[in-house]
């Protein structure tokens, strides 16, 4: 396995608020890794910069060997937060505006999941639930043959079932010299999946583990352990 | 086949038992191929790094062997098979003392309980 992610005196403020205060990172290849934290804590915003649509104020980030820039982004597959999809797209349009983009889009596997998934070709973006929408960005940003998938929050707004199902997805979808990073509050439900673990606190790596590592030395599980670290 | 995993150990371990479990009770018999590591991985819905590191400490504990091309077998190891098995018979009748004690009954007693109740 080799490293795959870099990150050197990781520093970003939003305006005169610090929120990350000097991240260092090492991330090998072929792993899957939850990124926890409470709310505010830096989560996004630290995955921002992975996927070079923020630039640090200070450090550095380099991906498979490379600066994050233009060359990374052809090998990072990012799922923000939001949905940036206009409503008026059908989700077959969301489809074409992939492989436009993105020469790693596998049109055929993306076409597979929604079928599976229940979801129409020819409804509009806008005519769908928020989970639905969800789901298929998800879909597509699994559908790219990338080194790197960044998923902020994939599975906050779906139900527990399509939850399970967008897991599935996400296991079947890496291959071995990808890896996958993973930002959720719901450890529970991802747990089972991970290999890594990193905690955020205040824009600082609190901890970074493996899931293993924390079970073996402290006989509970991820989530016991987070609500023990984060306990208000 | 169904797994069910607790919050406290390790998943690779908590794997490990079970196989083992499958191999001692005779669902898995000696020779038997195991079912690919992917494929595991999907059905438990774990990670596939997770399930690789379970097979290869069975692998090296002896309970399963591989064949470069062909995939992982059950070892024919009634020794070990053995082993397994009293020791989770040892699990089981710690639980059943232990259960019972909290009941109030002595281990003659529950001893005793348990001829009443199987005849």
């Amino acid at each position: 396995m080799s490293m795959l992610i870099g990150v050197k005196g990781l520093h970003k403020k939003y305006g005169k608020k610090p929120v990350l205060k000097g991240l260092n990172l090492e991330l090998k290849s072929g792993r899957i890794i939850g990124l926890l934290g409470p709310n505010g804590s830096g989560k996004s915003t630290f995955i921002k910069c992975l996927a070079g649509v923020l630039t640090p104020n200070e450090g550095e980030i380099t991906i498979a060997g490379k600066k994050v820039g233009i060359e990374t982004k052809e090998i990072v597959s990012y799922l923000p937060e939001r949905t940036y999809f206009s409503p008026n797209m059908k989700v077959k349009e969301t489809i074409e505006f992939f492989k436009d983009f993105y020469k790693d889009f596998r049109e055929e596997r993306a076409m597979d999941l929604l079928s599976k998934l229940d979801i129409s070709l020819d409804s509009k973006i806008k005519h769908l639930s928020k989970g639905t929408r969800e789901k298929v960005q998800l879909v597509l940003v699994m559908s790219r043959e990338a080194k790197l998938y960044l998923l902020d929050e994939p599975i906050g707004g779906v139900d527990p079932a399509a939850r399970d199902y967008i897991l599935k997805t996400i296991l079947t979808n890496y291959s071995e010299e990808a890896s996958v990073i993973i930002s959720t509050h719901l450890i529970s439900d991802v747990e089972n999946v991970l290999d890594d673990v990193i905690f955020i606190q205040n824009g600082e790596i609190a901890l970074s583990s493996s899931v293993d590592d924390i079970r073996e030395k402290n006989g509970k599980s991820v989530d016991a352990l987070f609500r023990e670290v984060f306990a208000c | 086949m169904e797994w069910k995993f607790n919050s406290e150990a390790p998943i690779y371990l908590q794997i490990m038992e079970q196989i083992k479990a499958q191999i001692a009770t005779g669902v898995l018999k000696p020779g038997q191929k195991i079912a690919a590591v992917r494929e595991i991985a999907l059905e438990a819905g774990v990670n596939p790094n997770t399930v690789q590191k379970a097979l290869s400490e069975l692998e090296r504990e002896g309970f399963l062997y591989s064949e470069r091309t062909a995939g992982r077998f059950v070892s024919d190891n009634k020794e070990k098979a053995e082993n397994v098995q009293s020791e989770l018979c040892k699990q089981y009748m710690d639980a059943f003392t232990e259960n019972m004690g909290k009941l109030g009954y002595s281990p003659k007693e529950a001893a005793k309980k348990y001829s009443e109740y199987v005849e």
